[in-house]
């Protein structure tokens, strides 16, 4: 079933706490997926990169030497973004296993990525100048309470609960995907790709790469693509409308801008809420009244509609 | 009564969803007849609690129920004549499998709002989601915004009223009953119906499979006119009619296992 949320502050950039109004949206429809809950926020854009990656998952064993482990991975993405001309400026060791690191850096974001998961069990989750990407087993609230993301700071976000359908239930099958190699685009995704394969491939051989299993990560890679062959957002989400095959309802985020689709059978529900300071939407209506306390005026967007907002 | 008021029926709940032991929160403010409540803090179990107590029990005819809060499943299966207005919005699955009550929602509706619904009639201020009146059987629903996708799917009897703009497969597998759009509707209109009557006075992305345009007569007229009449909706814009070409129909054909039986 899975359930997406978006929400963009149109007014003043920067200071909304953006972090605990996803959460209660999410939290309102956590009955459309328990499994896992992930989050993409944008704080205000810094000179920067802010990587986000993960070392194991919250469902691998704790082996003897499993902490030892974790240090010498962690040391080793260190040495190696070094390695590649990078100024660490701080390491955060969010949880157990998922670390934030900040740093400057100039070169190209794939190397990045490249580098760092070649070292053992490292997962990039995301990687940018204001995009963090924060995903893990369990609802909303035990997901922001891990991460501490009640006080996070930002412009816009994108979330995620998720029922699991296609792939397993770990980090990373959970959404939001980040669009490698590009920095500050994520997407999440309600329904299911039936020409997900055909994509992957596709992709696969123009050099991109796939963490998961999860079909939902073409559509951030197959926009990836379109961007980098000069489409802006808008045009890029419309031709997926033709050429992604299934049902969907997905959300796309980029440093500036929050975008949607819907498929032509208009198969997965969306409720969108404008208004003149904020936009708000999501899979249930109920998640939008989460975040406005006023009587509000709300309604779905119909089939095969495209709809881009900035900030 | 007690069972109609839906205390102690559920015994096993494998999800956890439901609140097996919950108790009708009684908290209205009885006026005779009338009645009014507060859901704001109330979960969905209990403010339908509390509306078949108002109803069933305590001989209340008109409720009002404060800040629903857009929470799913509200209103549903009310089987008596009486008064309900939603002072907000709905859910999923709003005012499903009624029977008689004449519903006011003063807010906008999620998907499938009146499924299966026997009689009575639903008037929607705003907005509905997509599955708008799904397989209902009877009454009048009446919606002032614009409805998603797939609105009166398998419908099998009533009337569908709406202002607005509709989505994609309008009428799908409609199987009798009407449905009136006083907007454009998006493709695939009637596609696969059976039987009943669809009326659009805006413009019709694209017909569906086997729904053609039919022929007017006086009847309908009278139809229109009266509904609109009743329902205070001003007087009606001209419509087209859509009606089922009866070209997928092979009911005279029996099941293999059946022509055994005949032979």
């Amino acid at each position: 079933m899975c359930g997406i949320a978006g929400i963009i502050y149109r007014n003043d950039g920067g200071a909304h706490s953006v972090g605990h109004d996803m959460t209660r949206m999410l939290q309102s429809m956590k009955h459309r997926g328990p499994d896992s809950t992930g989050y993409a926020l944008y704080g205000p854009a810094q000179k920067l990169v802010i990587m986000r990656y993960t070392l194991a998952d919250a469902n691998d064993p704790r082996d003897f030497d499993f902490e030892q482990r974790l240090e010498h991975h962690k040391n080793e993405v260190e040495t190696r973004l070094r390695l590649l001309g990078a100024t660490i400026h701080d390491v955060e060791r969010e949880t157990g296993y998922a670390y934030r690191v900040t740093f400057d850096y100039d070169g190209e974001l794939k190397k990045v990525t490249d580098v760092v998961e070649d070292v053992p069990n490292a997962e990039v989750l995301s990687l940018g100048h204001s995009l963090e990407i924060v995903k893990d087993l369990g609802d909303a609230e035990q997901v922001a309470e891990q991460y501490g993301l009640d006080g996070f700071v930002g412009t816009h976000a994108i979330g995620h609960v998720r029922m699991a359908t296609e792939s397993d239930v770990d980090i990373s099958g959970a959404h939001p995907y980040w669009a490698y190699p590009f920095g500050d685009v994520a997407v999440v995704h309600n329904g299911q790709l039936t020409n997900y394969f055909q994509w992957k491939h596709r992709l696969e051989r123009n050099g991109h790469r796939f963490q998961s299993e999860c079909d939902s990560e073409v559509i951030a890679v197959y926009l990836a693509e379109k961007m980098s062959d000069g489409y802006s957002l808008e045009d890029a989400m419309r031709e997926s409308l033709d050429e992604l095959d299934g049902v969907f309802t997905y959300i796309c985020v980029t440093g500036d801008a929050l975008g949607v689709a819907k498929d032509q059978m208009a198969a997965k529900p969306l409720v969108l809420y404008e208004a003149d300071d904020i936009v708000a939407l999501a899979s249930e209506e109920i998640a939008i009244r989460a975040i406005v306390d006023h009587e509000i005026e709300t309604w779905d967007p119909y089939e095969g509609e495209v709809m881009v907002w900035k900030r | 009564m007690e069972a109609l008021a839906g205390e102690r029926m559920i015994r096993y709940d494998a999800r956890g969803l439901v609140e097996i032991d919950d108790v009708v929160p009684k908290i209205s403010e009885i006026d005779g007849e009338k009645a009014v409540f507060d859901a704001k803090e109330l979960t969905t179990r209990k403010i339908n609690l509390e509306l078949r107590w108002l109803l069933y029990e305590q001989g209340v005819k008109d409720v009002t129920v404060l800040n629903p809060g857009a929470k799913h499943s509200l209103g549903v299966g009310i089987l008596t004549r009486c008064k309900i207005t939603f002072d907000g919005s709905l859910g999923y699955f709003g005012c499903g499998v009624i029977d008689g009550p004449e519903i006011h929602i003063k807010g906008r509706v999620g998907w499938s709002v009146c499924e299966n619904m026997m009689s009575g009639v639903v008037v929607i201020d705003s907005n509905a989601g997509s599955l708008t009146g799904a397989a209902m059987r009877g009454g009048d629903l009446v919606v002032k915004g614009k409805v998603g996708a797939r609105t009166g799917v398998d419908q099998k009897g009533g009337t569908i009223i709406v202002l607005g703009r509709a989505g994609t497969m309008t009428g799908f597998m409609l199987q009798r009953g009407r449905m009136i759009f006083c907007d454009d509707v998006g493709a695939g209109l009637g596609d696969s119906m059976y039987d009943g009557t669809i009326y659009v006075a805006g413009k019709v992305r694209s017909l569906g499979i086997d729904c053609v345009p039919g022929e007017w007569t006086e009847a309908d007229t009278e139809l229109i006119e009266r509904k609109f009449r009743i329902h205070g909706l001003g007087s009606p814009p001209d419509f087209q009619k859509f009606v089922c070409g009866k070209k997928l129909y092979n009911y005279d054909n029996l099941e293999p296992s059946e022509r055994k039986l005949v032979l």
